[in-house]
């Protein structure tokens, strides 16, 4: 079991809707977010190249965020879901600061949270609050190490990107370009 | 030309437009956990060597200034804390990986050996050090002959234990100094791998980081117990140990940039953020030459007979130290991976 998504960034139009479901699935508060839109350009006109990605913790299978958490808040469930226990947590930073890619945040209530991949949500057969809104539907989640799964079918169909590799976190969240 | 535009949701004070997840106590403790780590070294160095006499200001003032120094670093770092009274959970665990769980551990054993330092050399410091030097010692001996006038102050350990552990240690010494000066040294180091070992952050990505840090603290060290000390023999020895680590931290501060240079694109990038980019005159002005460069000069003539007042370059040492410490901790958090 190794839970992963792909979204298909030719699809997405960057509606952010998976921005405002994650936060009104997880009560997140006003001024965060655990998932975000990034629009990158590239070139130089007339050629341009518009890329639109859903971002959020990778859920790496290298995790620098759990190795550098000194009370051993930061830590890996079933299916491979970073997860902070937010009981442990006593907000020092480290996980922040070992991020590549700036996923994990100060709560105010005193923890680092971060996306879950919604795994109250994923337990009971959904998908996570952000792929079950997405209008384009350009957003997959489900079982990496099953070949038969949705998931599995279609990055192994299409050309896909992940995010910083060269900062060796081997991510699992797979960018159709 | 490529662009990066972050368009919505993600309106994260903390994280953008640059991350700062750490605020000046975290610099602020990595100088004074390397001031500690210098004094709390040369302390130990001169009491393995037999240079107890001649030293009274590194063996006995030092590893007080110390003590008060890691007790400010703590307060900083629980301060720094967004959820302070957890703080406990760090001693509830070891966790080999994590530097910080590291750094928690070597902080608390380095404070309990340095008090222990202090309690072996009560006696001596107290009456037989010559107090009546300044306002603040003048004020505490004579606080100190008032209550033994009165009898109310006496020098013996109230209880047996007390007294059979010290004279235990004073037996030990050599022992206590060899642990002190190893614990000095993880202490400098890990100052440096905090940042280091963050991959994440191109800046603070280099092993060269750790031994760069420990030289600088013990600079720092030698500085400040050059300002301390009363006697020419103390200052002048101190002088020459800190020429030598200024020098050598001139040449790990090129080393570290030339690694970066010849490294990655990430890494090529933040050196350019000290060579033109955003941190260039902050850090020349006053890391290389008010913190390093001109020390050295001064310290160099003080050698060579000029007169100078030893706490200009003892000061700019200190001031360079700092400084060294919240640029590489603001600029490592502006400096990151790109994709």
């Amino acid at each position: 079991m190794r839970y992963g998504m792909a979204i298909d960034t030719r699809k997405c139009v960057g509606c952010s809707d998976c921005v405002v479901a994650c936060q009104t699935e997880n009560s997140i508060p006003h001024g965060y977010t655990r998932d975000w839109i990034s629009e990158t350009v590239e070139g130089m006109y007339p050629n341009l190249a518009l890329e639109i990605r859903s971002e959020r913790c990778n859920h790496c299978d290298d995790t620098p965020c759990v190795r550098t958490c000194p009370t051993g808040s930061s830590h890996i469930i079933e299916g491979g879901i970073v997860k902070v226990t937010h009981e442990e947590c006593i907000g020092c930073g480290a996980c922040i600061e070992s991020c590549p890619y700036d996923a994990r945040y100060f709560h105010p209530e005193g923890y680092v949270d971060k996306c879950t991949f919604c795994d109250h949500r994923v337990k009971n057969g959904q998908d996570p609050a952000c792929v079950s809104v997405c209008p384009t539907h350009c957003m997959y989640f489900g079982d990496l190490d099953d070949p038969n799964s949705e998931i599995s079918k279609v990055v192994a169909k299409n050309k896909v990107k992940v995010l910083a590799p060269e900062a060796g976190t081997k991510p699992q969240i797979f960018y159709l370009v | 030309m490529r662009e990066e535009l972050i368009t919505s949701g993600r309106m994260n004070p903390g994280i953008d437009p640059v991350l700062h997840g750490w605020h000046w106590p975290i610099p602020f403790y990595l100088f004074v956990g390397g001031l500690a780590a210098g004094l709390l070294f040369f302390a130990a160095y001169k009491v393995l060597f037999g240079k107890e006499k001649d030293f009274p200001t590194a063996v006995m003032i030092g590893p007080f200034v110390a003590l008060a120094a890691i007790v400010m670093g703590l307060m900083a770092l629980i301060y720094d804390l967004h959820h302070p009274l957890y703080a406990w959970q760090l001693f509830t665990t070891i966790r080999i990986e994590s530097p910080m769980s590291w750094g928690a551990w070597t902080l608390m054993i380095v404070s309990i050996v340095n008090a222990v330092w202090i309690f072996t050399y009560l006696k001596k410091i107290f009456p037989d050090f010559n107090l009546k030097q300044n306002f603040l010692r003048k004020v505490i001996s004579n606080f100190i002959e008032e209550k033994q006038s009165e009898g109310k102050l006496n020098w013996d350990w109230k209880y047996k234990f007390l007294r059979d552990f010290e004279s235990f240690l004073i037996k030990n010494r050599k022992a206590l100094a060899w642990l002190m000066m190893i614990l000095s040294i993880i202490l400098g180091v890990y100052t440096g791998i905090l940042l280091s070992a963050f991959n994440a952050r191109p800046l603070w990505n280099t092993a060269l980081l750790g031994p760069l840090f420990l030289t600088s603290g013990f600079s720092t060290g030698a500085a400040m117990l050059m300002i301390l000390s009363k006697t020419h023999l103390e200052k002048i020895a101190f002088s020459k140990i800190d020429v030598l680590l200024i020098i050598i931290e001139l040449f790990f501060i090129t080393h570290m940039f030339m690694g970066y240079l010849a490294g990655s694109e990430v890494k090529a990038e933040a050196a350019h953020y000290f060579m033109g980019g955003e941190f260039t005159v902050t850090f020349w002005v006053n890391v290389i030459i008010l913190g390093l460069v001109v020390p050295l000069a001064l310290e160099t003539m003080e050698l060579l007979n000029v007169k100078i007042p030893v706490i200009i370059p003892g000061l700019l040492i200190l001031w360079g130290g700092m400084m060294f410490r919240f640029i590489m901790v603001d600029a490592g958090q502006v400096i990151r991976y790109l994709y």
